[in-house]
C-alpha cells in the first residue's frame, strides 16, 4: 500500500488576523508559516492507516522553495519520503493538475489523503479537482477509516448532518476532517532524521505538464470592517434577555 | 445574465440553504432556472417554480436517491449545456462544494467558492470571497467558459414561495456508473438544528469544566428555549465534553447566526474565525478580561452555571 498526503504550507492560525491586504495580494506574507492544520489530520490518518494496514506514506506539496519546511514536518511525523513541486503561480486547478501529474509519474500510489480546507485559500476545491484529473473516486468529509484492502476502502463520512458508511475502489482521493485523529507529536529523533532527508524538487516541465492559467481573478483585497466592539455589560440575565428581544435577535 | 441554481435534496426534501442560493440568483436577474436531482423530488421541483425559477430541470431516479458525485456532476454538466446558462450557483454545503468543484474542473471554469455575497457587473458575476479565514475579503471573478459560484449558508435571504409555476423539464439521468457504495446512512435526530443554518447558537467552552455534563445540559436547555443549535469550542470538544460536530472555529464549522451566545469561551482567534461574523455576540464569562468581550455586543461577567439557567428562566417568561 502506498499512501500520499498532500499538504500546503499556510499561515499559523494564531497570526492570521495580522495578514495585511497588500501581503495577501502579493502572496508574500511576513507571518509564520506552518502545515495547514487540516493537513496535519490527513498526515495522521495516512500514517495511522499505514500502521494498521501496512505500507508506506509519502508527502507532497506545491509551493515555493520554503514549503520544504512543511514537508519536513510530514517526515518528522512519520512519512518515509517527500516531494516538492516548485510553483507559486498555480490556483486550485493548477495545483490539482501538478499533483495529478506527480502522482501519475510515481505510478504506485493507492490512496491520496488531503485536508478538507486550507486556512488561507479557503476553497476546498483541490481534492475534488485532483480526483477528477486522475479519474479516481473522491470521498470528502472523511471522519474514520474503517477498512483498507489492496483495491478498496471503507470509510465513515460526515455530509451535512448525516453520517454515511461508504465503500469505494482504490486508488482514490480522501479529504479528511479533524475527527479522524489528532496529529501525533514528532519525537526529537524523528525531527533530526527528517532534517537530513534529501527532498527532490520537481517543476511543471519535469512533470511534462503545463499548469492551466488561473481562472479565478481576485481584486480589491481588503480587511473586513471591524466589529463595532463596544460591549454592554449587564448584571442580570433578565435585562440581557430584554436587550436581545429589543435587538430582534430572539 | 441567465443563472442555473442547484437545489440540493436529501430524502426527497430540499436542503434549506438551496433556497438562499435561489433567492440570491433572483436578486441578480429574472432569468433563473433550477436543477433538482434526487428520488421522488417532484414536490421540490414544483416548489422551485413557486419560489421563482422559470424553468426547472428535474432528474428523478432511484439511482439519484443519495448524492453521488460522479452521477450528479455528469447530470449537472448535461443540464448546464442544455440550459445555456452563463452561471451556475449552489449553496456551499459539502455536496454543493463537491459538485461545483467537479463541474468546474471538468469544464476548466473557475469557481467562486463560499461567497458571502454575489453581485452582477453586466454579465460578470462578482463574488465577495473571504480568504485567510475571513481576515481578508476580495472581489472575485472568473474567466472560464461558464461562471460557477457557491454561496455560504445564511449569506442571503431565501426565495419565498409566490404561487408561480415553472416549466418542468424532465431530464434523463446521465449514463454513468457510480463507484461509491453507500452501506449505511445515519441521519441527524429529527428536530436537530444544524449549526450552519441556525438563527441562534448557544456555545459552551472549557468554562464548563467543573461539571461538564451539567454545563452542557444547561446550555442545551437554554438552546431548546431559544430554538437554537448547540455549539462548542475546540477545548470542550478535545476534552470529550461534546462531539466534534458541534465545534465552531478554524478547524470546525464557520457559522453566522443572528445571535451567538458564548458561555465559558475565552475567545481565541481560532474560535473567532468561526463565529465573528455573527450579527450579535453575547459573552458569558467569569473573567472580565477575556478576549471574547472585545468582540461581544452584550455580556455578563459571571459564572455560567448561574447565568445560563437564569437566562433560560428569563427567556421562558418573555418568549
Ligand atoms: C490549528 C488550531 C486550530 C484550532 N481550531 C479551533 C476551533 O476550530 N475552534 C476553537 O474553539 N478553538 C480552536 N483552536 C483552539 C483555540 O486556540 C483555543 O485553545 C480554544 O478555542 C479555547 O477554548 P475555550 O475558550 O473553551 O477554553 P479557554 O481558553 O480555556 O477558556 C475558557 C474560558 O472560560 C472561562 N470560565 C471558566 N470557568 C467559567 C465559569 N464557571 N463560568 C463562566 N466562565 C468560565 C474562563 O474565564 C475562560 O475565559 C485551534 C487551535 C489551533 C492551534
Ligand atoms: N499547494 C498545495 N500543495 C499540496 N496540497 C494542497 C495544496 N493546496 C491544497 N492542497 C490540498 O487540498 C486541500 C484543500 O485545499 P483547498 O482546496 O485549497 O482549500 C488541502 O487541505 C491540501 O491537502
Amino acid at each position: 500500500m502506498k499512501y500520499l498526503v498532500c499538504v500546503k504550507q499556510a499561515p499559523d492560525t494564531a497570526e492570521l488576523p495580522k495578514v495585511k491586504a497588500e501581503e495577501a495580494a502579493s502572496g508574500e506574507l511576513s507571518i509564520q508559516l506552518v502545515v495547514n492544520p487540516w493537513d496535519e489530520h490527513a498526515l495522521e490518518s495516512a500514517i495511522q492507516s499505514s500502521e494498521d494496514y501496512g505500507g508506506s506514506v509519502g508527502v507532497i506539496t506545491v509551493g515555493g522553495e520554503k514549503a520544504i519546511d512543511a514537508l519536513r514536518s510530514g517526515l518528522a511525523m512519520g512519512c518515509a519520503e517527500a516531494t516538492l513541486i516548485e510553483d507559486t503561480e498555480a490556483d486550485a486547478w493548477g495545483v490539482a493538475t501538478l499533483l495529478a501529474a506527480a502522482i501519475e509519474q510515481m505510478g504506485d500510489v493507492d490512496l491520496v489523503f488531503t485536508g478538507q480546507l486550507t486556512v488561507d485559500g479557503n476553497s476546498g476545491m483541490v481534492p475534488i479537482a485532483l480526483a477528477r484529473k486522475l479519474g479516481w473516486p473522491v470521498l470528502t468529509g472523511v471522519a474514520k477509516i474503517i477498512e483498507v484492502t489492496d483495491d478498496s476502502i471503507v470509510v465513515e463520512r460526515v455530509v451535512g448532518e448525516a453520517r454515511l458508511t461508504v465503500k469505494t475502489q482504490a486508488p482514490a482521493v480522501l479529504s479528511v476532517i479533524k475527527e479522524i485523529g489528532e496529529p501525533r507529536y514528532p519525537t526529537f529523533i524523528k525531527i533530526r532524521k527528517a532534517a537530513r532527508v534529501k527532498i527532490p524538487t520537481l517543476t511543471a516541465s519535469d512533470l511534462g505538464v503545463d499548469a492551466p492559467a488561473p481562472v479565478v481573478q481576485m481584486d480589491n483585497y481588503r480587511k473586513p470592517p471591524a466589529r463595532d466592539a463596544h460591549v454592554q455589560l449587564f448584571d442580570n440575565a433578565s435585562d440581557l434577555v430584554d436587550a436581545l428581544l429589543a435587538e430582534k435577535v430572539l | 445574465m441567465q443563472i442555473l441554481v442547484f437545489i440540493e435534496t436529501d430524502g426527497g426534501a430540499a436542503v434549506a440553504s438551496s433556497w438562499e442560493a435561489l433567492g440570491k440568483a433572483l436578486s441578480l436577474t429574472d432569468q433563473v432556472s433550477a436543477l433538482v436531482i434526487g428520488e421522488n423530488v417532484g414536490d421540490v421541483a414544483a416548489e422551485a417554480g413557486s419560489r421563482g425559477a422559470k424553468t426547472v430541470y428535474v432528474i428523478d431516479d432511484a439511482s439519484r436517491a443519495l448524492f453521488d458525485l460522479d452521477l450528479y456532476a455528469a447530470d449537472a454538466s448535461n443540464v448546464l449545456s442544455q440550459s445555456e446558462a452563463d452561471a451556475f450557483l449552489a449553496s456551499h454545503t459539502g455536496n454543493g462544494r463537491d459538485l461545483m468543484a467537479a463541474v468546474g474542473f471538468d469544464l476548466q471554469a473557475g469557481v467562486l467558492a463560499d461567497c458571502l455575497d454575489l453581485s452582477a457587473d453586466g454579465d460578470k458575476l462578482v463574488g465577495l470571497r473571504p480568504i485567510y479565514s475571513g481576515n481578508i475579503l476580495v472581489d472575485a471573478t472568473t474567466s472560464g467558459p461558464v461562471q460557477l459560484a457557491t454561496l455560504r449558508p445564511r449569506a442571503a435571504a431565501p426565495a419565498e414561495p409566490t404561487g408561480a409555476s415553472a416549466d418542468i423539464v424532465s431530464v434523463t439521468p446521465a449514463a454513468v456508473a457510480g463507484r461509491v457504495e453507500v452501506q449505511k446512512v445515519e441521519r441527524a435526530e429529527a428536530g436537530e438544528i444544524s449549526l450552519t443554518d441556525a438563527n441562534v447558537i448557544v456555545s459552551g467552552g472549557r468554562g464548563v469544566s467543573k461539571d461538564p455534563e451539567l454545563g452542557f445540559k444547561l446550555i442545551g436547555e437554554l438552546a431548546d428555549t431559544l430554538g437554537a443549535a448547540v455549539g462548542a469550542s475546540r477545548a470542550a470538544v478535545d476534552a470529550g465534553f461534546i462531539e466534534y460536530k458541534h465545534q465552531v472555529g478554524q478547524t470546525g464549522k464557520v457559522v453566522r447566526p443572528d445571535l451567538y451566545i458564548a458561555c465559558g469561551i475565552s475567545g481565541a482567534v481560532q474560535h473567532l474565525a468561526g463565529m465573528n461574523a455573527s450579527k450579535v455576540i453575547v459573552a458569558i464569562n467569569k473573567d472580565s478580561e477575556a478576549p471574547i468581550f472585545s468582540v461581544a455586543n452584550y455580556g455578563i461577567v459571571g459564572d455560567l452555571f448561574d447565568v445560563v439557567p437564569a437566562m433560560n428562566e428569563a427567556a421562558k417568561g418573555k418568549l
